[in-house]
Formats: C-alpha cells, structure tokens, sequence
C-alpha cells in the first residue's frame, strides 16, 4: 500500500504491507536506526518519535495510517553540527550508560516539554487549572513512558532539568 | 501479525459501510490495544477501517450543560481540555493515571471504552482461556494471576476491565453515543456498555455487530467533591490493582470486575447518612474474593473510604 509522509522535514514514499509498525517502516525500509525496538507492545518507550509534534510510540502504530504526517525521529533533531538543546543536555549530563534508551528519551522529551509549555497537567499536579512547573516529580511522572534498563535515570532527570524545567 | 487489508473512511456513514461489507472487519483508532493484541495474534481482523482521522475529534458543550466527546478526541486531549479540568477533575485524573504519555496522545475515548482485559492468561497463547477461545477454559481460575475481579466473576471468566478513564466515566453518569448500520443511532448508559461475563466473556459489550461509538456524552457535573485514585504495583505506568472514582454522590470502583463498578450500595448507604467506611463495607459485603485476590477487599475498603473523606460525600471520619 502506498504511503507518504514528511520524514525530519523530507519527502518519504514507501509501499508497503499494512502489517508494518511505523518502527518498522523507519528502521527496516527507510533505514533510519535511530528508534529503537525495545518491547515492541508500547511498554519500554525506546521507539518514540514525534508525530505533528507529539511523541507516540512508533511500535504500536501502523505506518499506513501515517498518510500526510509530519515524522520527526532522534536522526531530524540537530540542525546540521548544531545539536537540539535536549541532545546536548543529555551530553552535558552524561544521562546515558549504555544508549539504548536514549533516542526515545529524547524524543519523549522533546514532546514533553512541548505538552508542558502548552499547559498540560500530569497525575502529579495538585491543581489542575494551574499553571505547569516542571518540578522533579513532574518530570518523573511525564517521563515514566520510557524506561532506561542501566537505570540512568538521575542523569536523564538532570539533562531534563537543565533542558526545560525549573532549576 | 495476519495479513489484512486497511481503509480510511471520510466520514461516519462510509467508516460503517466499509465495516459492514468485510466479514471480520474491525475499527482501528490508536491501534494502542488493537496492534498490539495483532502482533499476539490476539485479535486477527481480516479489514480495518481506521475512523482516527474522522471529524469526531472535537469537545463540545451540551444544552444540557455537559459536554460531549468526540470518539476519536485523545486521552491526552480530554485531560487536557481546560473545561475537563475544571467541571470533570475526576476525569482527567483517571485519564492521567493511565498509561503513559506517549500512549495517552494516540489512545481515543471510543479505543479506550473497548480496550481488552489485561489478564496474563488472555495474553498468554499457550494458556486456555474462554476470551480467546469460547469453551476452551479458564487458567485464571486456580492460577497465580491475581488482578482478578471481586465482583460479577463467573465460572469461565474472572478477568477485570482495565481503564481507568471509564470509572470515573461511570460515577460521572457519562452515556455512550452509537452509530449502526443503515443510518440507525442509539445512546446507552455507560453503564450498560461493557457486560459481566455470565457464561460468554468473549461478548464483553452490548455493541451490535457493526456498531460504532460516536461520541461519549458527559451530564453536568453533580454536585460536590471529585477525585479518581489508583492502587497499582508501581508509582506510574502500570494497571490499577483497584481504583475509585467519586463524583459528589457517586462511586464506582476500577479493578475489580469485568466492567467499571458502579457501587450502587455504598451510593444508597451514603444516602443515607452512612460515613465512607461504613459505605464501603456495605459494598463490599457482596464480594466474592477467590482466596487468591482477597487483598483488593481491604485495598478496595480502605482506597474507597479514603477518597470519599477526602470529598467529604460521607459524614463520619
Ligand atoms: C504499556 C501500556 C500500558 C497501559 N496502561 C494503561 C493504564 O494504566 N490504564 C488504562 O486505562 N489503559 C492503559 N493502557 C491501555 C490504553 O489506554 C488503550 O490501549 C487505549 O486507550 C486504546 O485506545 P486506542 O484508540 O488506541 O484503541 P485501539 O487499539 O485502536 O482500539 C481498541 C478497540 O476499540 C475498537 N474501537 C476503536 N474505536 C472505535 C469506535 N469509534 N467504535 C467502535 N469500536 C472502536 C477497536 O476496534 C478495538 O477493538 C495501556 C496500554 C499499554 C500498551
Ligand atoms: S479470566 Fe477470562 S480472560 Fe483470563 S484466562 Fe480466564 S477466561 Fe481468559
Ligand atoms: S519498542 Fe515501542 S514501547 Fe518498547
Ligand atoms: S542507557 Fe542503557 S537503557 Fe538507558
């Protein structure tokens, strides 16, 4: 089935089996490994990218439904040399041990911030109609889609810190 | 995954034809619970029709003073809608407390009513299980898994109903908008969505074949307190154990049977006058425990009094 979609800001095509994940189409046809397939059932975040914006979790996402869409992977992120506040936050905060999970932090990080800037609350917000603060346990709570197998997490909360929430 | 064929329909009428004229055919929304049961071969549609990007997006207010949600509006939009927040702060919090956020922006209203059980034995294929496959048997009875119901069980199925944003959906009075085949429309009592599993657990809703859910339509909020609380084996992105969801007079209670609760008993006791623990026993007292969950009735007695303290919907401490 044909299929096209906006992939970090490039035309993509593919025809492809109905069957394929999102994940799949990005690293098997479209050669992109960056996303990475921890679980495949939406249940580590390893695979998540933003779609118009908004971090889903690529392996439970059926590519051809994608018609249209604006993809962006860890891959679209830097702009050239330059990398994404979040990359380099990550960097500055070594809050990766073995790397596995860390495409998807970022992204989902990315998409996060987006979600808080935009007033988003969480389970951890005490009033509702307030405004966000993105406090140590709002991080934790927004980010416990991804999970980090070497357990990194101080340092991911550290590079989420010092990328967007409150010092 | 088994082969299948994909369609996306313009609108409503057509999404329902597409549905009709494929034996097997399915609605695909987030594709969040669908996908993932088609990767287990769970679920093996032979069509789906994906009504994501129908114009059934939208949060609109009622006459009546409530509003009403579109089918395929997302989790994340609806606890995000500041007229959610603000007049269904039971719900958002339900909505919040289920799955994570990357889930949350892809999951739908309509996906989330209709996602499957999460019991271990419906998800293990090696394992019989009467959901899967009518008559085969039950290895949740007698088995270790114990997120099993207390209420409603029957002798081929003990499995729970696992969202969240339902049971606060049911104590808000929260009705289901259907469209059918050949322009037919009908709206149900949340309530009366999802069955208990009586002796056919594979029929979990009193949808008809076809059918398809438009819009879930919110009352004005009562009077009173809310809240939505989860008891769950970690602190974030894991199923409830048990929940409570009370909006001023009402309860309903998650985790605990093959359908959101509604835990008429406790409303009638704190009607009249009963305090949150004595109402909570009155509930509780029908009960059936398998020895194997019997840790949800205190759970259940101590999370329930607790959030209708917290909203004051019972008198005494
Ligand atoms: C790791 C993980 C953790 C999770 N944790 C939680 C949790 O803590 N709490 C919780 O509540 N949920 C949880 N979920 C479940 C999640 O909420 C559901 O998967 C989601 O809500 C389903 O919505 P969807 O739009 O993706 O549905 P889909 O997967 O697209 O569809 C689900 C079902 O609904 C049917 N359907 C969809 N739309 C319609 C319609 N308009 N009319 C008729 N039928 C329709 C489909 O045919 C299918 O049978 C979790 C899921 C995962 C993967
Ligand atoms: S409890 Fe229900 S879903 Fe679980 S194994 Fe038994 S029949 Fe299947
Ligand atoms: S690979 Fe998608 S959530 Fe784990
Ligand atoms: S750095 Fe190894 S899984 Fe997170």
């Amino acid at each position: 089935m044909k299929t096209s979609f906006t992939l970090n800001g490039q035309a993509a095509s593919l025809d492809l089996d109905p069957r394929t994940t999102l994940l799949d189409a990005l690293r098997e046809n479209l050669g992109l490994k960056g996303s990475k397939k921890g679980c495949d059932h939406g249940q580590c975040g390893a695979c998540t990218v933003l779609v118009n914006g908004q971090r889903i979790n690529a392996c439970l996402s059926l590519a051809v439904t994608h018609e249209g869409d604006e993809i962006t992977t860890i891959e679209g992120l830097a702009q050239g040399e330059a990398l994404h506040p979040v990359q380099a936050a990550f960097l500055e905060q070594d809050a990766f041990q073995c790397g596995y999970c860390t495409p998807g932090q970022i992204c989902s990080t990315v998409g996060m911030l987006k979600e808080a800037a935009d007033g988003w609350a969480s389970l951890v917000t005490e009033d509702l109609t307030a405004d966000t603060v993105l406090t140590d346990a709002e991080i934790r709570e927004r980010m416990s889609g991804n999970l980090c197998r070497c357990s990194a997490y101080p340092q991911i909360l550290a590079a989420i810190r010092s990328a967007g929430g409150v010092a | 995954m088994k082969p299948f064929t994909y369609e996306r329909p313009a609108d409503v009428t057509e999404a329902l034809a597409m549905a009709a004229a494929v034996p097997g055919a399915r609605f695909l929304a987030g594709g969040t619970n669908l996908v993932d049961l088609m990767k287990l071969q769970i679920e093996q549609p032979t069509h789906l029709v994906d009504v994501s990007r129908l114009p059934l997006g939208q949060i609109e207010e009622t006459a009546e003073g409530g509003l009403r949600l579109g089918a395929t509006t997302s989790n994340s939009q609806v606890a995000a809608d500041a007229k959610v927040r603000a007049r269904y702060p039971a719900l958002a919090q339900a909505i919040l407390s289920g799955a994570s956020g990357q889930l949350r922006n892809k999951a739908t209203t309509a996906g989330n009513l209709l996602q499957r059980t999460r019991c271990a034995y419906f998800y293990d294929t090696t394992k019989p299980c009467n959901k899967r496959q009518p008559g085969a048997g039950c290895a949740a009875i007698g088995g270790i898994y114990a997120n099993t119901a207390i209420f409603g069980a029957s002798q081929a199925c003990i499995a729970t109903h696992p969202s969240d944003m339902a049971v606060a959906m049911s104590a808000l009075d929260a009705q289901v908008e259907i469209a059918g085949p050949g322009g037919r429309a009908r709206a149900i009592a949340l309530e009366d969505l999802h069955r208990l599993p009586g002796e056919t657990p594979h029929i979990e809703t009193t949808l008809e074949p076809g059918e398809m859910i438009t819009a879930v339509v919110l009352p004005p909020p009562p009077p009173g307190g809310q809240i939505y609380r989860k008891a769950r084996e970690r602190a974030s992105y894991a199923f409830a154990i048990g929940s409570v969801a009370v909006a001023g007079g009402k309860v309903a209670l998650g985790a605990v049977a093959h359908k959101p609760w509604r835990a008429r008993v406790a409303e009638q006791a704190l009607a009249g006058g009963a305090g949150p623990a004595e109402a909570m026993a009155a509930e509780l007292a029908s009960a059936q425990p398998d020895g194997h969950n019997d840790f949800k009735l205190k759970l259940m007695a101590r999370l329930g009094a607790a959030c209708l303290t917290t909203t004051g919907a019972g008198s005494d401490q």
